[in-house]
């Protein structure tokens, strides 16, 4: 009979740990979990963060939103803007350029000739300045936020956890999730640091501190 | 066919001669060479210094660094423990979410059924993630012989690509390029590149972002390793920073990620723990600016058409080793190499392969052996280190490099059997028993003053003593031995006056009398 790949990796791993036993470890998880700090120092530290990594920060009220939205897309030349589908239209209100709403079916050279993105976000962390979307409705599949060149998120305070415990533990694992911390960037040439590669150049962050 | 016979075999190393796990010459010969290239030094000296202090600002930040290193270290080390569940854990998951999995004895399978996949798909061209599993296997190599064209889409592995060179960094493998290199090599190799590029990086980055994007846009399949597998969720995650892997892990429709048997974690929570060391320790950012995580396929987003290869390639051969099984726990964040003296001189090259630098000094013997009898270049790597400790202290899961790599220097010696050195020395051995037999060899041995010329030192010793004076000067033996000096009228006269000097200190000094001279 002939052994698959599969039944002959899987024995020489026993195998291995046969000959070599080892005992069995303990994982000491002391280090720190569960942290909460108020809602200033959270925005305080997440925009610090994000300001390090060279991305723009624009905290506004709830009400402000469409405002706020309108204000950044401006100035940035963006005249035709993608959202998902699930999107809370009245954040656009204000905003006077063409909008496309995606779908599965829209190719990326399409997606490529979109000014920019507009999206909610799941979580973030304001210790390493980290946003996590998550596939939902108001945040889209994931070629939506990476190939136009201008990403807006807008964050809610209340989903900005402290570290990177605090918000791992508010994921739905089996969601497609992307991590961000600022722009695309490389270190590749001489480790000095550039800002925009292959995903969005620009990423415009609106912290809205009261929802 | 052990697990029929019910006796546990030792598993194989990676086969000899596929792959990248070896060199062509020892480490010395090939470190002689590169030591000369003022170029490359300069480079490494300037991009290890500066991201040396970018690490250890960003942990030393974190009040409970150490903390997450113990946890780092035990969670990799329990999962070692289990890893054949949680393999058929991780299997479980991504097949239930739509994925397929795939497993290779080593890397001429692992790249046969890559290409397999590939060809399936009937695409004749791939854009891949910057991967160490799929360096490792050669997986380019095999593709281009199939006639399959591979496109590498991170920056440092697009220049070591369009160079025809070899990487020599894990995190940065073009960190031996300086900016004039890589603009000429843009220029030369880029079709339809701006004549006009200067070495500006940001312009540099442009370019390749230019010509990348329309690969991005219309290749059908991508080739990615993974820094993670979780098992309980079948997620997998890739670490990145440019968005390349983003495109690749998102565009296309068909994706293959190729990823070592010992990447898979227990628990989705685990990765607090991981997504905490290995950004602070690889560019010592307070995070990477991208991570992805996916779990089989989602309809309607990414890829619909999803494979997992697990490769062994000799990782089961370092897990059947007590003391070895440690170089399996790296998560490749390449913090060793940047603090390493020995390899910020030499340089990545020098090593030979794919892990170049402390952990790769020990894990690539641990995955690809030592053959005695094939003067193998491997045997050479446990030696490529003053084992002054530095990459253990800055190792994220605490591995003890230093430790193992004195292990592998003991088994290399036990495995080159008898050697002509090891007779000499047994025979050292005898002499030295007996007085007077010692006292004879030591007179014969004046006799090697002649070989030590105007300079009093000999460079190179007969065999079979040539393996140790190949890295270090040997002194003259000297006119007189100190037995046969402490016995002549001088010794006896130098003995005895310092015995007199002794009386008169004591006579001198009684309130310190036990004072030793060098602890005043």
């Amino acid at each position: 009979m002939t052994t698959t790949a599969r039944e002959t990796v899987l024995g020489r791993i026993r195998d291995a740990l046969a000959l070599a036993p080892a005992p069995e470890a303990d994982v000491p998880r002391a280090y720190r979990t569960g942290r909460t700090l108020p809602d200033a120092d959270r925005l305080a530290l997440l925009t610090d963060r994000l300001v390090d990594y060279r991305a723009e920060v624009h905290p506004c009220t709830a009400e402000e939103t469409a405002a706020t939205v309108a204000a950044v897309l401006t100035p940035r030349g963006a005249r035709l803007v993608g959202i998902p589908a699930g999107l809370d239209r009245t954040w656009l209100t204000a905003y006077d350029g063409a909008l496309r709403v995606d779908d599965a079916a829209v190719a990326p050279p399409t997606l490529d000739a979109l000014d920019g993105v507009v999206t909610a976000s799941a979580v973030s962390c304001a210790e390493t300045g980290t946003i996590f979307l998550d596939g939902s409705p108001d945040q889209g599949r994931r070629a939506l936020t990476l190939v136009p060149d201008l990403h807006v998120c807008v964050v809610d305070l209340s989903s900005v956890a402290v570290g990177v415990p605090e918000a791992v533990a508010r994921l739905v694992p089996d969601r497609p999730t992307t991590l961000i911390s600022g722009p695309s960037a490389t270190s590749d040439i001489e480790l000095e640091r550039v800002e925009g590669v292959h995903g969005p150049r620009t990423l415009d962050v609106i912290i809205r501190t009261d929802v | 066919m052990s697990t029929f016979l019910g006796m546990p075999a030792a598993p194989p190393r990676a086969p000899y001669g596929a792959g990248n796990l070896r060199g062509d010459r020892s480490f010395p010969k090939a470190a002689h060479d590169e030591l000369r290239n003022d170029q490359l030094r300069r480079n490494l000296g300037k991009a290890t210094h500066t991201i040396r202090a970018k690490r250890l600002a960003v942990t030393g930040e974190l009040p409970d660094w150490e903390r997450l290193r113990d946890a780092g270290s035990a969670l990799k080390t329990a999962t070692m423990n289990r890893l054949p569940d949680l393999l058929e854990e991780l299997e479980r998951k991504v097949t239930e979410r739509g994925g397929t999995v795939h497993w290779a004895r080593d890397a001429v399978e692992a790249n046969a059924l890559v290409t397999e996949l590939i060809e399936a798909t009937g695409s004749r061209e791939v854009i891949k993630v910057k991967s160490m599993a799929t360096q490792e296997i050669g997986l380019n190599e095999h593709l281009e012989s199939r006639g399959i064209t591979p496109y590498e889409t991170d920056l440092a592995e697009l220049i070591v690509q369009l160079a025809h060179d070899k990487p020599s960094h894990i995190l940065v493998p073009a960190i031996h390029r300086n900016r004039d290199e890589i603009r000429e090599i843009f220029l030369k190799e880029i079709p339809g590149v701006d004549p006009e590029l200067d070495a500006v990086p940001a312009h540099l980055a442009a370019a390749a972002r230019a010509y990348l994007r329309e690969k991005f846009m219309t290749t059908k399949v991508a080739v990615s390793g993974a820094n993670f597998g979780v098992a309980e969720t079948g997620t997998l995650a890739v670490v990145e920073s440019e968005g390349n892997g983003r495109m690749c892990l998102t565009l296309p429709e068909t994706l293959i990620t190729v990823m070592g048997i010992e990447k898979v974690i227990p628990r989705y929570q685990d990765l607090e723990v991981f997504l905490q060391l290995l950004p602070r320790s690889s560019t010592g950012e307070r995070m990477n600016p991208y991570t992805s995580m996916w779990t089989g396929t989602t309809p309607g987003d990414g890829p619909q058409d999803f494979h997992l290869v697990l490769l062994d390639n000799g990782r089961t051969a370092a897990l059947a080793d007590s003391v070895g099984r440690e170089a399996l726990n790296c998560i490749r964040c390449s913090a060793c190499l940047n603090v390493c003296p020995v390899y910020e001189r030499a340089g990545g090259h020098a090593y030979g392969s794919t892990y170049p630098g402390p952990i790769g000094a020990v894990l690539t013997p641990q995955l690809a052996g030592m053959h005695a009898a094939k003067d193998d270049p491997n045997s050479s790597l446990p030696y490529a280190s003053s084992l002054c400790g530095a990459c253990f202290d800055a190792c994220p899961v605490k591995i003890d490099i230093p430790s193992l790599l004195v292990e592998l220097r003991h088994q290399k010696t036990e495995e080159s059997g008898t050697t002509a050195e090891k007779l000499a020395m047994k025979a050292a051995a005898g002499v030295m028993k007996r007085p007077k037999v010692y006292t004879a060899a030591q007179n014969a041995a004046r006799l090697g003053r002649v070989a030590g010329g105007r300079s009093g030192t000999i460079s190179h010793l007969p065999p079979p003593f040539n393996g140790w004076s190949e890295s270090r000067d040997t002194p003259v033996p000297p006119r007189h031995t100190f037995r046969s000096w402490l016995a002549s009228d001088e010794g006896t006269a130098a003995l005895r006056d310092a015995a007199a000097e002794g009386a008169r200190q004591r006579a001198a000094a009684p309130e310190t009398p036990d004072t030793p001279e060098e602890d005043r």
